[in-house]
């Protein structure tokens, strides 16, 4: 089995609310996935349904080959975008009772937390009550509480909210340490930022379906456009501009007359650029060629778009 | 599943350990205990308040009729005139003195008779005199009629009806209102009970709910476990509270009792003073005799019954209403919203108390107690203020009691039902205030 994870044709309705439409994923293992969508899509949901917190109406959810069941629990994490801790109940006994809750026994769990508190640099905080804490700090501890008990799959909803760029990037760290030691991570966002450097493979939801799913990568590689950014350096620049816009498609193009620098982006009947390069060699003196490769939120945004026209 | 003792635990523990709670816990027996020694005290000191009256008899009659007793005695005054008697009354400092001219017959010494004091006249003191009066005067007429003193004494014996059932019980007047005393007490121990501690299992689901932390939780553990554990948590925090409440009361008052000195007899003594100071003619034999009844009919009320019911009754309507309670905590996010729940909530165990004080107490079997005590919402309420009653013959029929469990069974299993499934959507839902509507559309989620 390489998923940790897989759903088939997921559909959940609240009254007359359809909240997941049909949605089917391959969660591979030992990598970070990403959940990608706008507020309100389903993501919630579906980590909802993951977690057993509710039920799907039709399809069905495999946990490592088997179909889910509550036992499972004890090997998912889940730090949830709604998040919080008892006010006041002391930092120490309240993780304690949430490691409890998850399986671990008291002795274990004290082991663990040890560990992890000293490893975050928070060992002083056993003792202090949570709303004595900053809202920071108390983020820290819910990190630790959800991969304490060594969970096989961690889904992490909105993780880095409420950090400082500081602690955000500790955390990032953190992640991709569990994702080394071989846990499988579900990262669910609607920033698309944070994406590109963690996630191996997305998923798009948008308005209960999922629209798009893959490898990054390839998902980036099919969403070329063959569009090429390129600055010309030439004085005759204005007849160059002309010439260019009549044998290629120009999308864009700036003309700095100080510098005497334009650039362009072009986009090309196909990936083959030799051609184009031959063509620019002769004309003038070429400072920059590169292909644009879409970012996880153009794909997003493209993807959208597409959709919405479709169904129009 | 052994999550459910975990989550116990905690609710437990937070509640037992919250500041407030320790200090209601051992404020309130200390005010308690305060106020009954307060008024025990006061009590005590106006009795201690000795009245004597200075009695200046000129008359042939009233030789020993004013008799000493704890509150009151009585100087006699001979070969004076009244002006000095008045005088040495007021030099001497007694309460007033009892003026008894020199007549031929007694109806003219009453009518003639003064009672003299500095201030006006306590109203109790007044009747006391009155009464030996008035009595003088009774024995004296009938003696005319030809009656003997002891005859007279005879027929003054006081009298009760004798009260019996038609199954031949010997009955008693004035049980019923102890036995309403004790059902009342019962009745309201759980309403209260209801009511404070539902309230607590609300308010702890609201603090889930704000501090956001419910989520976390839920991945965990089921929802319906959440709501369980927190309702038997806060109940058990609750049984703690009554605990130390019932222990350290005690307590406190032998202690109390042994600091101020005071005769816990004299609190008892204090209750009927109709039976032990009005001594004219009952002989102490019929007292005793009734003391004895009223204790047989007491130990009669089926004690142990009680307290098996009560503790029955008491678990499912607490654990129906607790229930209500958590599901109204889901549903809303703060403590302001639940007024219009709550309401209807507290609507049934209002008028479950106010059935039990006016109907049941007056017709224990009647139409509408039975109805009450078998509906399920008012009775666990109801139903244990019929009890002291009796169970079969003479009180609640043993198929009303078997009915009326298994209704509160069956309500307990549906509510709890309706709840956790109100709850289960309720913890995830924020923002709006959900209309009654809502809920019931909640209950069709699956």
């Amino acid at each position: 089995m390489n998923n940790i994870l897989v759903a088939t044709n997921v559909t959940k309705r609240y009254g007359d609310h359809l909240a997941l439409k049909d949605v089917s994923l391959d969660i591979p293992k030992n990598s970070i996935y990403g959940l990608l969508g706008p507020n309100g899509a389903g993501k919630t949901t579906l980590i909802r349904i993951i977690n057993q917190i509710t039920y799907p109406d039709q399809g069905s959810v495999f946990f490592d080959g088997e179909p889910l069941k509550p036992e499972h629990i004890a090997q998912i994490g889940y730090l949830p975008e709604e998040r919080g801790l008892y006010k006041s109940m002391k930092v120490g006994e309240q993780a304690l009772y949430l490691a409890q809750l998850k399986g671990l026994s008291k002795a274990e769990a004290k082991k663990r937390l040890k560990f992890w508190f000293e490893k975050l640099e928070i060992g002083d905080w056993w003792n202090k009550k949570i709303q004595e804490l900053s809202k920071g700090m108390a983020q820290k501890i819910q990190f630790v509480v959800t991969v304490l008990h060594e969970p096989k799959l961690l889904i992490f909803d909105e993780p880095f909210s409420g950090f400082d760029p500081i602690n955000a990037n500790i955390i990032k760290e953190q992640i991709l340490a569990l994702k080394e030691n071989g846990t499988s991570i579900i990262f669910s966002t609607h920033r698309m930022e944070s994406v590109e450097e963690l996630c191996e493979y997305i998923a798009l939801i948008h308005k209960s379906e999922k629209i798009l799913d893959g490898k990054l990568s390839e998902i980036k590689k099919a969403y070329k456009n063959n569009i090429f950014r390129i600055g010309l350096e030439s004085t005759g620049a204005n007849g160059l501009l002309e010439d260019l816009q009549q044998k290629y498609k120009v999308l864009t193009h700036e003309y700095d007359s100080k510098e005497s620098q334009l650039n362009i982006s072009v986009q090309l009947p196909s990936n083959d650029s030799r051609e184009i390069l031959n063509y620019l060699g002769q004309k003038a003196n070429v400072n920059g060629f590169v292909e644009t490769i879409p970012s996880a939120n153009d794909i997003f945004i493209q993807t959208i778009q597409k959709r919405n026209l479709s169904h129009e | 599943m052994n999550k459910l003792p975990l989550i116990i635990k905690r609710e437990y523990l937070a509640k037992v350990r919250n500041k407030s709670f320790v200090i209601m816990t051992f404020l309130s027996p200390i005010l308690m205990v305060g106020m009954i020694l307060l008024i025990t005290y006061l009590t005590q000191l106006n009795d201690n308040e000795k009245r004597i009256i200075a009695v200046l008899n000129e008359s042939g009659y009233f030789a020993n009729e004013f008799v000493a007793t704890e509150a009151t005695s009585y100087v006699n005054f001979r070969d004076i005139s009244l002006a000095q008697a008045k005088d040495s009354t007021l030099s001497l400092g007694y309460y007033g003195l009892v003026y008894l001219p020199e007549e031929p017959n007694l109806e003219r010494v009453a009518q003639r008779a003064f009672f003299y004091s500095k201030d006006a006249p306590s109203a109790s003191v007044l009747e006391k005199l009155e009464n030996v009066i008035t009595s003088r005067l009774r024995q004296e007429r009938l003696r005319e009629l030809g009656l003997s003193p002891k005859e007279y004494a005879e027929m003054d014996r006081s009298y009760n009806l004798n009260i019996e059932t038609f199954d031949g019980l010997q009955n008693i007047k004035g049980i019923n209102e102890i036995k309403a005393v004790i059902g009342g007490a019962f009745g309201y121990l759980i309403m209260m009970f209801i009511i404070i501690y539902g309230g607590f299992v609300m308010r702890s689901v609201i603090e889930e709910k704000t501090s956001r932390i419910i989520e976390v939780i839920i991945s965990s553990v089921k929802p319906f476990h959440l709501m369980m554990g927190k309702i038997i948590g806060t109940s058990l925090a609750g049984i703690t509270q009554f605990g130390i409440w019932i222990v350290s009361g005690v307590i406190l008052l032998f202690i109390g009792l042994a600091i101020f000195d005071i005769d816990p007899s004299a609190l008892t003594k204090g209750g009927m003073p109709q039976t032990m100071g009005n001594g004219t003619g009952m002989d102490v034999d019929s007292v005793t005799q009734n003391i004895q009844l009223y204790a047989q009919e007491i130990f009669e009320i089926p004690i142990l019954a009680m307290l098996i019911f009560f503790i029955i009754y008491f678990v499912l309507g607490y654990l129906i209403y607790s229930s209500i309670y958590a599901a109204i905590g889901a549903a809303v996010d703060n403590e302001t919203d639940t007024q219009q729940f709550i309401f209807p909530v507290i609507l049934p165990l209002m008028l479950a108390i106010y059935v039990g004080f006016f109907s049941v107490f007056s017709n224990p079997n009647g139409p509408i107690a039975v109805a009450f005590s078998l509906f399920p919402l008012t009775s666990p309420i109801v139903m244990l203020m019929r009890l002291p009653w009796g169970i079969g013959e003479g009180g609640v029929p043993v198929w009303q009691l078997i009915s009326s469990i298994l209704i509160l069974i069956a309500t307990f299993i549906g509510i709890v039902w309706v709840a956790a499934k109100i709850y289960r959507v309720g913890i995830l839902m924020y923002g709006k205030k959900p209309s009654y509507k809502d809920l019931f559309k909640w209950l069709k989620y699956s």
